[in-house]
């Protein structure tokens, strides 16, 4: 794949990002040669399990991986990021590309009121008075959805419930209207309830601002709510690339066929289900070849020797998936 | 009591003392956790139990297996009464009722090794001298699917899916006839999860268990469970056997719950994301009075603000299906 921005609509183009970090047991590559786009109004579903490099990948490319070493290419409205200083990336987290993790509780402090926290955050990026930082604040919270918004601006995080506190994070991501939001797990740790709640406000807030967004989980019925695009992450190599039908009725890889097979339906009772037998490769000394090749059943020769790369066997350019075995098929 | 019953809860009651107010205000208020259940279930069968967080599903749990004491009601085992049993009067049962926890990483000490951590349920009980402990550990190790080679390896040497194998072959060492499971997957990944679900479908066959499942994921408690209960605020608010509770669900907080799964496919045409349950469960320590879940509930009336409702079949519904609802959604009725 050509190394320079191929399309011209993204906002976001990340190509062959890799990033790796010194620990004592070695060199980690958390991320390797992963590549997608972000467009405007779309929303970009990354899924994969613990310890693929999702959360890495992203977390990278705007400056928050300290102590990596990161390559590769990521472009922002054409701005170089990867070469950008601490300084410069600073203005661009908040108004340009906005997070939010997965532990609310953990993301706010827990001393300062919340209100408090998110008008330090704009008085930090534009100049306002604090009044009117106050104002903002209060109509961002009703945004979003939080009662009384009047009165709960002056509470500690402690006073908020999780889903609340998720809600307030999502108040300060979009505080400065950024071109692209970046949830990662913003889900996870709520329930069911509250998930569908918040997932629907980034639909809306999707729909409204026309914000791009970066959805980072574990869970395909989160993928299956929101994503119009799809990136299957494993091992810190991107496995399938699809929009979101697709993936769902036609997936490619044996990794995203067996993440799909592996989750019980709710309309099925009883029976076996069909996992993906083993583990994850360990990071530090991962296979020569593909990563998934151990727990393959399809695998043979050639996938333990040479890692293959994403590509488009299907002659279909918006569905890659990174395989060996369409070439074997042909060649057989 | 029929015959077939293993566990039965009758009115179960615990509260917590928690301190609130501040300076001269500063007073202690009990929280009731678990507000009066009642449950049996039969030998051999999964019984699920959903709600969501604090709904007091895990201090239920805890009462279940007496690691709680109880401030009211009963927990009945096999026919003997174990409310008040003193833990030397428990600890024939101990054997015989075991528990999986939810986190691989906080339940093994990071300092024992593997074989030690699974074989001391038989040095607690004096079972066996110390080379047929061995034998037995293995034996277990391989039945949950480890490599019994790894018997001197640290926790900290396996992966969380591999952790919770070895919880498990520490709770089914004994060979108990029931095992509490809170939440044993949901620190899993997905692929992980299909494992050990497995793993418990097998041993259950194989030992002839009976398991409280408590997960707070509906497809997974759907997947593994005969009959599910949903909690709110302390109570049970509807128990069925599982298809009559997805497909037939008759109180309104299990029809939200379901509604609020996320979608398994993109194209799913479940009722769906429509309904809108608004804001969050209510603080246990002032819980609404009438039916507790009144304030959240979009059928509510007045009668559900003073007259709290009781567990019983709605709607020409059997004996095993029972809703605590005045106003019981009825087949085809949608939120």
């Amino acid at each position: 794949m050509a190394a320079e921005p191929v399309s011209d609509g993204a906002l976001l183009e990340v190509r062959k990002l890799e990033v790796a970090f010194n620990t004592p047991d070695g060199m980690l590559t958390a991320v390797r040669g992963v590549s997608f786009d972000v467009e405007r109004g779309r929303t970009l579903g990354i899924v994969g399990e613990s310890g693929s490099g999702k959360s890495v990948a992203t977390q990278s490319i705007v400056g928050l991986t300290s102590g990596a070493r990161i390559s590769g290419q990521a472009h922002f409205e054409g701005k170089d990021l990867l070469g950008m200083d601490e300084a410069q990336l600073r203005a661009i987290r908040g108004p340009g590309i906005a997070m939010i993790f997965q532990n609310p509780m953990s993301s706010l402090h827990p001393l300062y009121p919340i209100g408090w926290q998110i008008s330090e955050m704009i008085r930090g990026h534009e100049s306002i008075t604090r009044a009117r930082a106050r104002k903002r604040s209060i109509e961002l919270l009703a945004r979003v959805g939080i009662p009384r918004p009047e009165r709960r601006v002056d509470d500690y995080p402690h006073q908020y419930s999780g889903g609340m506190l998720q809600r307030a994070m999502i108040a300060m991501a979009v505080a400065l209207n950024p071109r692209i939001l970046v949830a990662d797990e913003p889900t996870t740790a709520l329930d069911v309830t509250v998930q569908a709640q918040i997932l629907r406000l980034l639909r809306q807030l999707q729909d409204e601002f026309g914000t791009a967004i970066i959805m980072i989980t574990h869970d395909l019925g989160v993928i299956a709510e929101l994503a119009h695009d799809v990136l299957v992450m494993y091992a810190g190599r991107a496995m399938e690339h699809a929009p979101q039908r697709p993936l769902f009725h036609q997936p490619c890889h044996p990794y995203t066929q067996g993440l799909l097979r592996s989750r019980p339906r709710l309309d099925a009772v009883g029976g076996r289900l069909t996992p993906i037998p083993g583990q994850p490769p360990s990071m530090i000394s991962p296979p020569p070849g593909c990563p998934f090749e151990p727990r393959c059943e399809l695998s043979f020769g050639r996938c333990s020797e040479v890692p293959p790369l994403l590509a488009e066997p299907g002659g279909d350019a918006s569905h890659l998936y990174a395989c060996w075995l369409p070439e074997a098929g042909a060649g057989s | 009591m029929s015959e077939d019953v293993l566990v039965r809860l009758k009115d179960v009651v615990k509260e917590f003392p928690v301190k609130t107010g501040s300076g001269f205000g500063r007073h202690t208020e009990r929280l009731q956790a678990v507000a009066g259940v009642s449950l049996d279930l039969k030998r051999g069968e999964t019984l699920g139990l959903v709600g969501e967080t604090g709904c007091g599903k895990s201090t239920l749990a805890r009462c279940v297996v007496r690691l709680l004491e109880l401030d009211g009601g009963q927990v009945i085992f096999d026919g003997h009464d174990l409310s008040d049993a003193s833990p030397a009067a428990l600890l024939p049962y101990r054997r015989r009722i075991q528990m999986v926890f939810q986190d691989p990483y906080g339940s093994l000490n990071p300092r024992r090794r593997v074989g030690s951590i699974i074989g001391d349920p038989f040095e607690i009980h004096a079972i066996g001298t110390a080379v047929e402990r061995k034998h037995k550990v293995q034996d277990l190790m391989a039945l949950v699917g480890l490599n019994p080679e790894h018997y001197n390896r640290f926790p900290n040497e396996f992966s969380g899916g591999q952790r919770q194998r070895i919880g498990i072959a520490r709770a089914i060492a004994l060979r108990p006839e029931f095992i509490v499971c809170d939440e044993p997957t949901s620190a899993l990944d997905v692929s992980i999860q299909a494992q050990i679900l497995n793993l418990l479908a097998e041993l259950q066959a194989e030992l002839g268990l009976t398991y409280l499942f408590i997960a707070h994921d509906l497809s997974v408690v759907r997947h593994v469970s005969d009959r599910v209960a949903v909690m709110y605020l302390g109570r049970i608010v509807e128990v069925a056997p599982s298809e009559s509770l997805y497909d037939h669900a008759r109180h309104p907080y299990t029809r939200a719950l379901l509604s609020a799964i996320p979608a398994f496919d993109p194209d799913e045409t479940r009722e769906h994301a429509a309904v809108k349950l608004a804001g969050d469960p209510p603080s246990p320590l002032d819980p609404p009075t009438g039916c507790r879940f009144h304030p959240r509930c979009p059928r509510a009336q007045t009668r559900c603000m003073s007259e709290a409702p009781s567990l019983l079949p709605r709607h020409g519904d059997g004996p095993d299906h029972l809703a605590e609802c005045h106003f019981p959604l009825a087949d085809g009725e949608t939120l």
